[in-house]
């Protein structure tokens, strides 16, 4: 008996599957890429900043202990306003692990790390059947149609597929879409100086630059500009590349070079109007993807996966039908107030720092003084990128269902 | 059931009618509402009483239970699903082709029965658990009727009982609120002397030779509109457990 049905074999949809199983639930991912196709060995370039409950989750869920040997703490960042080639503001964010008293603000992996890591534990945890390179072209109640012509019966489907979410549209699901015409490139560099687990953002006029700590001395850097800008930038060769990206950057890491590959993502804010249909939710981008800015679009991907899990566990285990609309609801309800404060807060971020209106940077260069100046907002801002505040589900406080 | 003789109308009418009992947003609401919190109370006494694993495939199989006063099934269909052997009693006949027809639907096999727990006493059927939600205030005579409820338990067994208590905040709640203000339930569903006060409860059931071992209320968080258990606010809503001696 197949209960659940996953649409979407990435972090979000492989991280809900071993919660589901590992809670009793026998679950089927169907994934269009092929077997393999996700978990190269070699470092390509992108990474993840994880929060510390994701942390939390994952040493639940029996991941940690394969990542934590790759991954970096995140001790220190620094946020402070600056333009190419002058260096940043007089006033800057300051955010120290101290302050938070709960280790290290998160840790930077490799994504390939975490997909192995996955990919081990989906393929070694009973009740958990995986079907490569198939796509879903029909879905009812429950029940879907493969490109093969298989029928798949579940009591419910998830929609892990994305910001273009087929489940979602197939549902009649609208999304509403906001382009930033900004792109980001995301690229990995070695140093010659150690970063001393500092994380860096710097708000340019052109949008957000970030640079993250990696193990040894290497950092992933995701910087924004405007999409005809950034298209051209990332067309030229490595040389010329790293000649844009210098003069941002500053010489606080000695000499730069690049490592891995090079990688573009137009940045939208994409809300689905509705996280629910009947016997079908959506969770992480392909209910809300965010604007990367603050690296909190996996850390928000996988708080839906953390409530899901709770919320269709609990109904099980008290009888009810785990699929039907009244569960489902518990989990929009829940989410419903994380996902409106962090698209919202996010999106307003992004219009306040990405540009050089004289009376904007100013009041930016402000307020970062004054939630510097003020311990409590600082920590409640760090407790919010953290995900520790509000109403926590089990597994994002690292407590077993 | 006997399906293919039933007229098609009939069965038209009692799936519309199927639809709005089991529709979260319906005239049922208040009870969809409450259910989660009923089920966490009930599932979790069975397990300890049991000694039983709730996070185990089917942790109340072997486990006979009776559901009076049935209704649609909302408690009868969750009892089957954790896979207990169920009998869902109901007085009025007219929500039975409802509960039939639903859980057929959702692929449970339930024993729905048109009679009292008098009826099914003198019979002499007997279960491990007897569920008895918000019914003692309907009777017109609560020792009567809990002596034959205390009948239907095997040595041993255990009788979850829910009710209203007399308050005035159970006046304001109940009547005044759910039936005239909020319209959740019908205008006279309750008679507010009717309702127990939990010491008369815990009183009537020892009468009964049960032996009542706990007690709590059910409270609307007004912040998270969601019900909650509690240890000490059993002023408007409350459930008790009580347990048959062994032989």
């Amino acid at each position: 008996m197949n209960d659940i049905t996953i649409i979407g074999g990435g972090l979000v949809g492989g991280t809900m599957a071993l919660g589901l199983a590992q809670n009793g639930f026998s679950v089927t991912i169907i994934d269009a890429h092929k077997k393999g196709s996700q978990t190269k060995r070699a470092f390509d370039g992108r990474s993840y900043a994880l929060a510390q409950a994701t942390i939390r989750m994952f040493t639940v869920l029996g991941l940690w202990a394969d990542l934590h040997a790759n991954a970096q703490p995140i001790l220190q960042v620094k946020a402070s306003d600056g333009r190419a080639g002058q260096g940043p503001a007089p006033w800057h964010l300051h955010f120290d692990h101290d302050d938070l008293g709960e280790g290290p603000m998160g840790f930077m992996v490799e994504d390939r790390f975490v997909r192995l890591a996955l990919s081990n534990a989906l393929n070694t945890t009973p009740n958990i059947t995986q079907t490569f390179g198939h796509t879903v072209t029909a879905q009812d109640g429950g029940v879907i149609t493969l490109d093969n012509g298989t029928h798949i019966q579940a009591n419910l489907i998830i929609g892990c597929d994305g910001r273009q979410s087929s489940t979602a549209q197939r549902a009649g699901i609208k999304r509403r879409v906001t382009n930033y015409h900004q792109t980001a490139l995301v690229c990995a560099i070695d140093h010659d100086l150690p970063h001393n687990g500092i994380a860096h953002q710097f708000f340019m006029p052109e949008g957000p630059l970030a640079i993250l700590p990696l193990p040894g001395n290497r950092s992933s850097i995701v910087w924004s500009d405007q999409t005809d800008r950034a298209k051209a930038i990332n067309d030229l060769p490595d040389a010329e590349y790293l000649e844009f990206l210098r003069p941002r950057f500053g010489d606080f890491l000695g000499d730069i070079s690049l490592t891995g590959a090079r990688f573009t993502y137009p940045l939208t804010l994409t809300v689905a109007s509705e996280m629910t249909a009947a016997r079908m939710a959506l969770a992480g981008d392909a209910a809300q993807g965010v604007h990367p800015i603050a690296g909190q679009g996996l850390n928000l991907g996988l708080r839906d996966v953390a409530t899901l899990v709770e919320v269709v566990t609990r109904a099980k285990r008290r009888g009810e039908d785990f699929g039907a609309a009244d569960v489902l609801q518990r989990y929009a309800d829940w989410r419903s107030f994380d996902r409106t404060t962090l698209t919202t807060a996010t999106d307003g971020f992004n219009r306040l720092f990405s540009n050089d209106n004289a009376l904007l940077r100013p009041l930016r260069d402000f307020g970062m003084a004054a939630v510097s100046a003020a311990p409590n907002l600082r920590r409640a801002f760090m407790r919010e990128a953290a995900g520790m505040s509000g109403d926590i589900p089990h597994l994002l406080q690292g407590k077993a269902l | 059931m006997t399906t293919n003789t039933v007229d098609p109308a009939e069965i038209a009418k009692f799936q519309a009618m199927a639809d709005e009992w089991w529709d979260p947003n319906g005239k049922f609401k208040p009870l969809h509402h409450l259910n989660p919190c009923r089920l966490d109370y009930i599932t979790r006494q069975i397990e300890a009483e049991f000694d039983r694993d709730l996070t185990q495939p089917s942790p109340f199989s072997g486990l006979r239970i009776l559901d009076i006063g049935c209704g649609g099934g909302l408690l009868s269909e969750p009892m089957a699903r954790l896979g207990a052997d169920v009998v869902g009693a109901d007085a009025a006949d007219r929500n039975l082709p409802i509960a039939r027809l639903h859980a057929e639907q959702s692929g449970l096999t339930i024993d729905y029965r048109h009679t009292t727990a008098e009826a099914m006493a003198a019979d002499g059927e007997q279960f491990d658990v007897v569920l008895n939600m918000e019914v003692v205030e309907h009777v017109a005579d609560p020792l009567a009727y809990l002596t034959a409820c205390q009948q239907l338990l095997k040595p041993g067994g255990m009788m979850i009982c829910s009710t209203l208590n007399r308050t005035a905040k159970s006046f304001v709640f109940a009547i005044v609120g759910a039936e005239y203000v909020m319209r959740w339930l019908p205008k006279g569903t309750h008679e507010w002397d009717k309702f127990i006060k939990p010491d008369e409860l815990f009183e009537l059931l020892t009468g009964a030779q049960l032996s009542p071992v706990d007690r709590r209320g059910m409270v609307l968080n007004p912040v998270r509109w969601e019900w909650q258990l509690s240890e000490r606010d059993l002023s408007v809503n409350y459930v008790t457990t009580s347990l048959k001696p062994k032989a």
